[in-house]
């Protein structure tokens, strides 16, 4: 986030004239509309903020939000954002990628921008899917995943993008899905985070990988399976009757029964966003024996990488004149009288 | 040619001074060779002389010592007349070890003079250099004038009062040559000193070795005069045009350049780079001129590098990336987003030997049809090839220039000699160039079926160029992106009217910009034959035109600066000779380009050893070609 002056907009401000070209129902549309939803929360300014994407379904979401928007080539959004943020860090700016574009033919780039903490919100809509190149499994797909390359069941562990972002570096980690209420807090504690903040939204993709995550998604038995983390709050769910603990002789995370609500001596554990080594075991939590683990899991800010860069340039330039001329005179020269 | 230095006949007859010669340095790769070449080369342009320089260096940092592949070599050509080569043949060999002296013999000019440091010429050394008989034994060296000296050992004595151990008192063996080497061509050894004392400036003991060992070598010079092949030789200044001159690499020079282009356009700069031999100078010099408004930005591969130099750009910024063939084959789907985006950018490629890895540390100029033709769809970018380090300067600001007022990335090429040689340049005053400020568009720049003002990304001026518009300004939010954009308004448009009005639109754009007409080197329009240039290959093409039309043969030199688009007059000016020769270090990419445009018998003349050509080369196909 910046330091920025709050403007008056409505969501109607923040769509753009664009034919919107997903397919219908797609999860896209509920994220697209929960950002739009959340701008105007932001007070932010549509001449100020830059949507930058990369290839895939979901990088064509600058062309549907009225502010500035590069939708760039398949995996390079990141370091093209790390080029905008360095020329010009006034600008808000917020990354728009998929599993295949952020986690794949992305993936380096991913890892450098978060841990380079460049100041900027990364949307990773996450489908288990490769959707634009229609039905490929991509990084993130669950062994045994059918798909027209293939069609004997995927064969390789998929990649978890929140583990991948911690592991990178990332000072700020969360999750959300596509159509979660909870979606619009989430994108402002990210906005509010200032380096890299990285969110994982899975988000249904209708046409090849229909409702994938509907065992965590689904409203019916979300109580039961979506652990909701909230900072200074203690980690329950399914109404309270159910918590996460840590047990200190095998220092796992456990699932433990809440009874009467005395959540403290089940031993249910305060989420602490700063607390790195419980981030590490809250998003390699494991669905089933665990509910989905939702929120911001981790957010520890460090100066982003643009206030670095701006403050080394300022020691080497310290009492340095830009002189031209004495550059290029610079060296041992030597003078050819008339 | 450069004249013989060694005079061979009686020690009595008058010494002939020549006008220009040839020495070449030769060494272990941690025998500091390219550091002697370096500081030799200094002295030579304080003396006034012209001067081109060829370092030849391994690709291993440092090869296992004392082998045949871990030789490093530094040539430089000085003379009291105007020098475009690094010259053909040394007609001066200093081999610090019996390797070196195998691997550069055979370059030496017949009578030269080679001098050896026979302390290295060791049973091991002679083995790992795969010699069975040693060299200054048998008849190997009887062409030549043989200086045998045990420079270890001389160096060794110069030293011991400083108490360095034997393995820090031979590494001022290279400073014992360059004593030796500045008495032979009557340099001062002021500066010399002076440098010494400021490198070592926290380790006095080690200069102190240093500028006695290079002291010796200089008084050895004197002291052996008397006798045996050894003469001073004196070169007069070169004559010149008055100013103040300095020696710059092609790297130097392409950086300044860039600031230089940087300023003229009122632009910050950003950087982006990826350390690849030879182009990885550019980045450590721009590194060291933040006070020029210059962003370095060492990103995680050449694509994030060119990535985000366009990112600056969009934002507002001169983006520039450099890499070396490898690293272009890399970056060339986000030039690709540049053409399609349409936004400026500066791409510097010192070529170098390829395909794939090839060879790091050679030169060759296989690029041009990768710079041309090679991306996907139909995507023309501007190219400009710089033909020395002192010239990478001006293309570079050419580059600038190009690359903001077309909107459109720009490619700047030179190659692993021109980033590493070096040569005297006039530095020219900051204040003569041509400014040509960048403009951003600020408010919008069209009307709807309403008349109401609306934004047209893709609005073209005369030059066939859209406006530039930086994030943030009020009111212009749009959108763009790699997609087809439908003509004006910049929307998503796949139609197929749209996609040929948009290719055309893009190919007109760089076809139409303005490049000043070709001129004719040496020699005139028309006549019997024409060597046509590009890059690198202009001092021995020079040369040998010039030494060729000494002798009354009709020959010109033309030497093109910009490969793409050409100059407008450049078709009919070839035409107007019989035969056109293209000598290149490829196997034809601008000969194919010329008979391509012009449908002209353009003939080759290639050489692909990564190395430089002669000037008898050139001499050579001249002559056959008109004989």
């Amino acid at each position: 986030m910046n330091e920025m002056t709050k403007i008056e907009t409505t969501l109607k401000d923040w769509v753009t004239d664009q034919e919107v070209r997903w397919c219908p129902g797609c999860g896209d549309y509920a994220i697209l509309k929960a950002v739009q939803r959340t701008l105007p929360e932001l007070g932010a300014d549509p001449s100020n903020t830059c949507f930058i994407s990369g290839i895939g379904c979901s990088s064509r979401f600058p062309y549907y939000i009225e502010s500035y928007g590069f939708h760039t080539i398949h995996g390079r959004a990141p370091a093209v954002a790390t080029g905008v943020k360095l020329a010009n860090p006034d600008l808000d700016v917020w990354l728009v990628t998929g599993d295949g574009d952020g986690l794949s033919i992305g993936g380096n780039h991913m890892m450098h921008v978060l841990r380079r903490n460049v100041n900027m919100q990364i949307m990773l809509f996450n489908n288990e899917i490769y959707g634009l190149t229609k039905g490929q499994y991509s990084p993130t797909s669950r062994e045994g995943t059918r798909s027209p390359s293939t069609p004997g069941g995927s064969v390789d562990r998929p990649a978890q993008a929140c583990a991948f972002a911690l592991g990178a570096g990332a000072r700020f980690v969360a999750r959300g899905f596509d159509v979660s209420k909870k979606l619009p807090e989430v994108l402002k504690a990210a906005h509010a985070h200032e380096g890299a903040a990285f969110i994982e939204i899975f988000q249904n993709c209708i046409v090849y990988n229909k409702d994938v995550f509907n065992d965590f998604a689904a409203p019916k038995g979300a109580e039961e399976n979506q652990l909701w983390l909230e900072n200074g709050e203690p980690m329950l769910f399914a109404g309270g009757t159910k918590g996460i603990t840590l047990n200190h002789e095998t220092l796992r995370l456990e699932v433990v029964d809440v009874a009467d609500g005395d959540w403290k001596a089940a031993g249910v554990l305060v989420h602490d966003v700063t607390n790195r080594a419980v981030a590490h075991m809250l998003v390699e939590l494991p669905f089933g024996p665990f509910p989905m683990a939702l929120g911001v899991l981790y957010d520890d800010p460090r100066p982003s990488f643009e206030k670095v860069v701006q403050e080394e340039r300022n020691r080497a330039t310290e009492g340095k004149e830009p002189n031209l001329a004495r550059l290029l005179a610079s060296g041992q020269t030597w003078t050819v009288e008339e | 040619m450069a004249t013989k230095v060694a005079d061979t006949g009686d020690s009595a007859a008058p010494r002939k001074q020549p006008d220009a010669v040839v020495v070449r340095f030769a060494g272990d790769s941690g025998d500091g060779m390219q550091l002697t070449g370096g500081q030799f080369t200094l002295s030579t342009a304080l003396a006034g002389n012209d001067l081109a320089t060829f370092p030849d260096f391994p690709a291993e940092i440092r090869a296992p010592q004392g082998t045949l592949f871990g030789v490093s070599a530094f040539q430089i050509n000085f003379g009291s007349r105007e020098i475009d080569t690094a010259g053909d043949a040394p007609d001066v060999l200093v081999a610090m070890n019996p390797a070196a002296l195998k691997t550069n013999l055979p370059a030496l000019t017949p009578g030269g003079l080679v001098i050896v440091d026979t302390g290295e010429f060791t049973k091991r050394n002679l083995d790992k250099a795969k010699y069975d008989v040693s060299p200054l034994e048998d008849d190997t060296l009887a062409k030549y004038d043989v200086l045998k000296l045990d420079i270890s050992a001389m160096t060794i004595e110069a030293v011991k009062d400083f108490g360095l151990g034997n393995k820090d008192a031979l590494r001022c063996k290279n400073m014992w040559t360059l004593g030796l080497a500045l008495w032979m061509f009557d340099r001062p050894r002021k500066p010399l000193h002076d440098w010494l004392s400021q490198k070592f400036a926290k380790k006095p003991e080690i200069a102190k070795a240093n500028i006695a060992a290079l002291d010796a070598g200089h008084a050895y010079g004197e002291t052996a005069e008397l006798a045996g092949p050894l003469r001073q030789v004196h070169l007069d200044p070169t004559p010149t045009e008055p100013g103040t001159y300095r020696t710059v690499t092609g790297a130097e020079s392409v950086s300044l350049g860039l600031i230089a282009g940087a300023r003229l356009l009122r632009l910050p700069m950003f950087f982006g780079g990826y350390p690849i031999t030879p182009a990885s100078a550019i980045l450590h010099h721009l590194a060291n001129m933040k006070e020029f408004g210059v962003t370095t930005f060492q990103a995680e591969d050449e694509i994030a590098a060119i990535c985000a130099a366009i990112g600056a750009s969009y934002a507002g910024s001169l983006g520039v990336t450099s890499s070396s063939g490898p690293g272009i084959a890399l970056k060339t789907e986000a030039m690709g987003l540049a053409i399609m985006t349409e936004l400026p950018l500066v791409i510097v490629n010192s070529q170098r030997g390829g395909p794939s890895t090839g060879l790091p540390t050679k030169t060759e100029q296989s690029d041009l049809y990768q710079a041309v033709y090679g991306r996907n769809g139909d995507a023309p970018l501007p190219v400009i090839a710089a033909r020395s380090p002192a010239d990478a300067f001006e293309c570079a600001i050419e580059a600038c220039r190009i690359a903001v007022q077309y909107m459109t990335p720009t490619m700047l090429l030179t190659d692993g000699y021109i980033a590493n040689a070096s040569e005297p340049w006039k530095i020219p005053d900051p204040d003569v160039f041509e400014r040509f400020p960048a403009e951003f568009l600020e408010e919008m720049n069209g009307t709807d079926a309403d008349g109401n003002p609306m934004l047209l990304p893709y609005k073209r001026d005369e030059k066939g160029a859209r406006p530039w518009i930086k994030p943030g300004t009020k009111g212009l939010m749009h959108r763009i992106g790699g997609i087809e954009k439908a003509v004006d308004t910049g929307h998503i448009d796949y139609s197929p009217e749209n996609h040929s009005a948009m290719t055309k639109a893009r190919k007109d754009k760089i076809g139409n910009i303005r490049v000043s007409d070709q001129q004719v080197a040496l020699g005139e329009k028309g006549g019997k034959l024409a060597i046509v240039g590009w890059g690198s290959t202009y001092g021995p093409i020079h040369q040998a035109v010039r030494r060729a039309r000494a002798e009354g043969l009709d020959v010109s030199h033309i030497h093109v600066r910009h490969i793409w688009p050409m100059p407008a007059n450049l078709g009919e000016l070839l035409k107007s000779y019989d035969q056109v020769i293209v000598p290149e270090m490829n196997t034809g990419q601008f000969k194919t380009v010329l008979r391509d445009q012009f449908l002209i018998d353009a003939q080759p003349l290639n050489k692909t050893s990564g190395q430089p050509f002669t000037i008898d080369e050139i001499t050579s196909a001249i002559k056959g070609a008109l004989g």
